[in-house]
């Protein structure tokens, strides 16, 4: 069927089987390899997206389902070069070490903080809970979602 | 993974997707949030010939004051159930049960129907609405139906639906007492489904408390409301709480486990309950 997505701002149409998954059609049609896919059971985050702004685990979403709607990944966040806050803190706080899980933990938490602009430590961490990172522990993950939010410029680049 | 190959409908309307299932026949399924079918799909325990999507049966999408119940749209998510500000002023029992499901990626898109209907034991939404007393309002081909939450769930994935029936709305009535209530889950992760989870809403002589996990379907633990109503301490009635259930024993936890998890869950549920009203 054909399937026509906003991703990052642009449109994106293809014929694609009814059976396509969204995070498929992100990383094989629009040629957006960020979105990861780490499980068969819709458990580890790693393909973790916005739809419409909301955080949604884009293998367990049809591209279908998506039709006609906005869809941003993690390529969509730098504004003209310069990194999203919470792609920032990731960094400063060194939020990430082999990366796999790093593009569905920035949405995840992109989302979180657009619910929950000041989470508490607790908050984060249940916001966190659809996430799974082999690497790190969470600490830094945690501390850079923390560090997003209380950076001035959190708001204006939502 | 990817799911095997099905055809894709969408439906706009109630109509319109009772259309297509009278049309389709036993192979077609309804497709809510996707958070239950798609999983099952792409391990191939489901192979569906074609899903009839009601994301954009908007017209399902509510939650609304009705008085004396709320009426629930079958396709709100349970994040926007999370969120009614009419729930957490007369039945947080529900919310708070919502919000345990899942993460929040799976709350976004899973439905608070999709679940009903797919009617899991180890779920936490239908042992809720059963302590709660809900109603489910069905269509189908026929007309529209309510059948209460006791008739509601039949069996291991089974429930009162047939095929081609469409779950419209879910009807909880308001808890006289709202602020007594208790919701206990007990899991190893923060995503993993409840080994044991225990509902309980009003305190004293009225609780009322349905499990999680205990059985094929979610269940009233009878023999401690009995006790309860005959004026039983909560500690003697939370003795009672795995009467009449039947257990399973897997990966997770034994039988016996479960049925301990039951009696502590119970008591704790009823005290905070009791604490709370
Ligand atoms: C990793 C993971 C963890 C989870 N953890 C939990 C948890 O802790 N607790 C919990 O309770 N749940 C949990 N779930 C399941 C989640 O709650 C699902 O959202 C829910 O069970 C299904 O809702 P859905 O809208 O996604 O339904 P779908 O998956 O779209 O549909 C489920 C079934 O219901 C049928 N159906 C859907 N809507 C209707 C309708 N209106 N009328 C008739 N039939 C309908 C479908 O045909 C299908 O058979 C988890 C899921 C995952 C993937
Ligand atoms: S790939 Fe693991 S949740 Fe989507
Ligand atoms: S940084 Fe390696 S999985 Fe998270």
């Amino acid at each position: 069927m054909k399937v026509e997505l906003t991703v990052n701002g642009k449109d994106v149409t293809a014929d694609v089987e009814d059976r396509t998954l969204l995070v498929h059609f992100l990383r094989d049609v629009a040629d957006l390899t960020a979105t990861n896919v780490g499980c068969d059971t819709t458990s580890c985050g790693a393909c973790t997206v916005l739809l419409d702004g909301e955080s949604v685990k884009s293998c367990t979403v049809l591209a279908a389902q998506a039709d006609g709607r906005a869809v941003t990944t993690l390529e969509g966040l730098a504004d003209d070069g310069e990194m999203h806050p919470v792609q920032r803190a990731f960094h400063e706080e060194h939020g990430l070490q082999c990366g796999y899980c790093t593009p569905g933990m920035v949405m995840a938490i992109v989302s979180l903080l657009k619910e929950n602009p000041s989470p508490s430590e607790a908050e984060v961490r249940r916001g966190l809970e659809g996430n799974i990172c082999r690497c790190t522990g969470y600490h830094n993950i945690v501390k850079a979602a923390l560090a997003a939010a209380a950076s001035s410029d959190m708001g204006a680049s939502q | 993974m990817i799911p095997p190959s099905f055809t894709y409908a969408r439906a706009t309307s109630v109509d319109e997707a009772l259309a297509l299932a009278a049309e389709h026949g036993e192979d077609a399924k309804f497709l809510a949030g996707g958070q239950s079918l798609l999983p099952l799909m792409k391990l191939r325990f489901a192979a569906p010939s074609m899903l009839i999507d009601l994301g954009r049966v908007t017209e399902l999408s509510y939650v609304r004051d009705e008085g004396t119940y709320v009426a629930i749209g079958a396709l709100t998510r349970h994040h926007d159930v999370v969120h009614a500000e009419v729930l957490a002023a007369d039945i947080p029992l529900l919310a708070a049960a919502a919000e345990t499901v899942g993460d929040p990626q799976i709350r976004h898109r899973g439905t608070i129907g999709g679940s009903a209907a797919h009617a899991d034991a180890a779920a936490d939404l239908p042992a809720t609405l059963l302590a709660l007393d809900a109603t489910f309002v069905v269509k189908g081909p026929d007309g529209t139906r309510s059948v209460p939450a006791a008739e509601f769930f039949k069996g291991i994935f089974e429930t009162a639906l047939e095929p081609g029936e469409l779950l419209t709305e879910i009807q909880v009535p308001k808890p006289a007492s709202p602020a007594a209530w208790s919701y206990q889950k007990f899991n190893k992760r923060a995503i993993d489904f409840a080994i044991v989870g225990v509902a309980v809403q009003g305190a004293g002589r009225h609780a009322r408390v349905a499990l999680v996990n205990m059985a094929s379907t979610p269940l009233r633990a009878t023999a401690v409301e009995t006790a309860l109503a005959d004026g039983a301490s909560v500690a003697d009635a939370a003795q009672l709480a795995a009467e009449g259930t039947h257990a399973g024993s897997d990966i997770h936890a034994s039988k016996a486990y479960r049925e301990h998890l039951a009696r502590v869950l119970t008591r704790r549920a009823l005290e905070e309950a009791a604490a709370r009203a």
